[in-house]
């Protein structure tokens, strides 16, 4: 049964990245964008979504499964290439480091920000502006939580790039460059929000 | 002052496949036009090292000497390439040659390739004409398309882009590059789309087509100039649709 899994698997984990991960990504960096517009938009924001109908299924089957399924076996697939950007330094070599890099950076940081929100408001914490301005207040984490979403957005946005290759979207050499450009575009823009939503909090 | 030009070589050498690795250095006289099979047999010639201590001759595979096989590929300073094409002229000093460590080493700088013909095998690159009557003429192949098929069909098994793959590794059970790009060439042709899907479900297995990570080496390492990321991502979408059809069933055969 295991034997003809892996294509299945793969594919599976090339989907799962975009479809949900990818796209709760996208949401969750523009629904926290509402820091920028003060405390009580924020709080509003956080808790419209904090109080959706069914929240816990939709955070598990939405979020919590497919991060987990795409962690572990993401884990799998990094620790079994064997990295050879030093001598062969072409531009995709170097974005396959960094999918690797970039994926391990981003599951120690998720980890750690769930523990910090999800877990911590099971055991009773508030999750609202002053927890994230609290949290933020200290250098060390705001550091954190930049090179974190900014690794995060770099992973989504080459992935979305190899998922398009993956399923066979994107074939010839050309609608692979144009893909390149496209997802630049998405990580750029993704970090200005990331980004500004962090600044908002200090 | 040419007559005393000297062409240095760094050789990784290794007795058996099974024993430690290590370097050794040979100086010669410079020839014009030497490649580096020629330097290897000029070695072969006086087993002499730099230190001048007598040596065994070099052990390396060649066979057309005009790149067309692939038996000489090895590692020259740092990239997998055939020894009979790289010319000592264009090469940066000492070059240094070290067998393809992605295959089994046998000697020197000999490798065993025969993963890749076994790989050709698993993914049934051929074309099955054999019958018990005459099966007459198969259909036609467009003019366009067999100039466009011929480019896929100059992979000479040369493992190269095996070398350059980082997914290609004793950790990773993937085929590479070289066999898949095969199965769309085979896929490609008019008798040989007959058995299409025989050929899809094979790189749909373990180690195959969906092992491929994307660092689009192979294509930049190729030195036939084959489009081996067109090739995978063309099989990927071709894959794609074989397992919706092996899924939800087909109204095509």
């Amino acid at each position: 049964m295991a034997g003809n899994r892996e294509f299945l698997n793969r594919r599976l984990h090339s989907l799962l990245g975009v479809i949900p991960i990818g796209l709760f990504l996208v949401q969750h960096l523009v629904v926290n964008n509402f820091a920028t517009r003060g405390p009580e938009a924020f709080n509003n924001a956080a808790n419209f979504m904090g109080n959706l109908p069914f929240r816990i299924v939709l955070e598990t089957v939405i979020i919590y499964l497919p991060i987990l399924f795409h962690a572990i076996y993401g884990l799998y697939i990094a620790f079994t290439a064997k990295n050879n950007a030093g001598k062969y330094g072409y531009f995709r070599n170097w974005m396959f480091l960094l999918q690797r890099v970039s994926g391990v950076i981003t599951l120690i940081f998720i980890t750690w920000h769930v523990w910090e929100t999800r877990v911590a408001a099971a055991f009773g914490a508030h999750v609202n502006y002053d927890m994230m301005a609290d949290i933020l207040s200290s250098p060390f984490m705001f550091g954190f939580y930049v090179v974190g979403i900014i690794s995060t957005i770099f992973h989504f946005a080459n992935g979305l790039w190899s998922f398009l290759v993956s399923w066979g979207i994107t074939v010839s050499p050309r609608s692979q460059v144009i893909s390149t450009y496209f997802t630049i575009g998405v990580f750029i823009i993704l970090s200005i929000v990331g980004i500004s939503t962090l600044l908002a909090f200090v | 002052m040419s007559e005393n030009k000297t062409v240095k070589f760094i050789v990784t050498r290794q007795d058996s496949p099974d024993s430690a690795p290590y370097e050794e250095e040979f100086e010669l006289a410079y020839r014009p036009n030497m490649n580096v099979i020629s330097a290897l047999m000029e070695i072969r010639r006086n087993p002499v090292n730099t230190k001048g201590q007598a040596t065994t001759p070099i052990t390396w595979d060649s066979n057309c000497l005009e790149e067309v096989c692939g038996a000489c590929s090895m590692v020259i300073n740092g990239k997998p390439r055939q020894s009979c094409s790289a010319l000592v002229d264009q090469l940066e000093q000492p070059i240094r040659l070290e067998p393809m460590r992605t295959f089994p080493v046998v000697r020197d700088l000999q490798v065993d390739r025969s993963r890749m013909f076994d790989a050709l095998k698993k993914v049934k690159a051929w074309i099955p004409i054999d019958g018990t009557y005459d099966l007459g003429p198969g259909p036609r192949m467009p003019e366009k398309k067999r100039q466009w098929a011929y480019e896929l069909s100059k992979c000479m098994t040369c493992g190269v882009c095996l070398e350059a793959c980082p997914n290609v590794n004793s950790n990773s059970n993937f085929i590479g590059p070289q066999p898949l790009s095969q199965v769309r060439l085979f896929n490609a042709h008019p008798t040989g789309a007959m058995n299409k899907a025989e050929r899809l479900e094979a790189i749909m297995g373990d180690g195959g087509l969906a092992n491929c990570g994307n660092s689009q080496n192979c294509v930049q390492s190729c030195p036939k100039g084959i489009p081996l990321t067109t090739s995978i991502a063309a099989l990927n979408r071709d894959t794609t649709f074989q397992a919706f059809r092996n899924f939800f069933g087909s109204d095509q055969v």
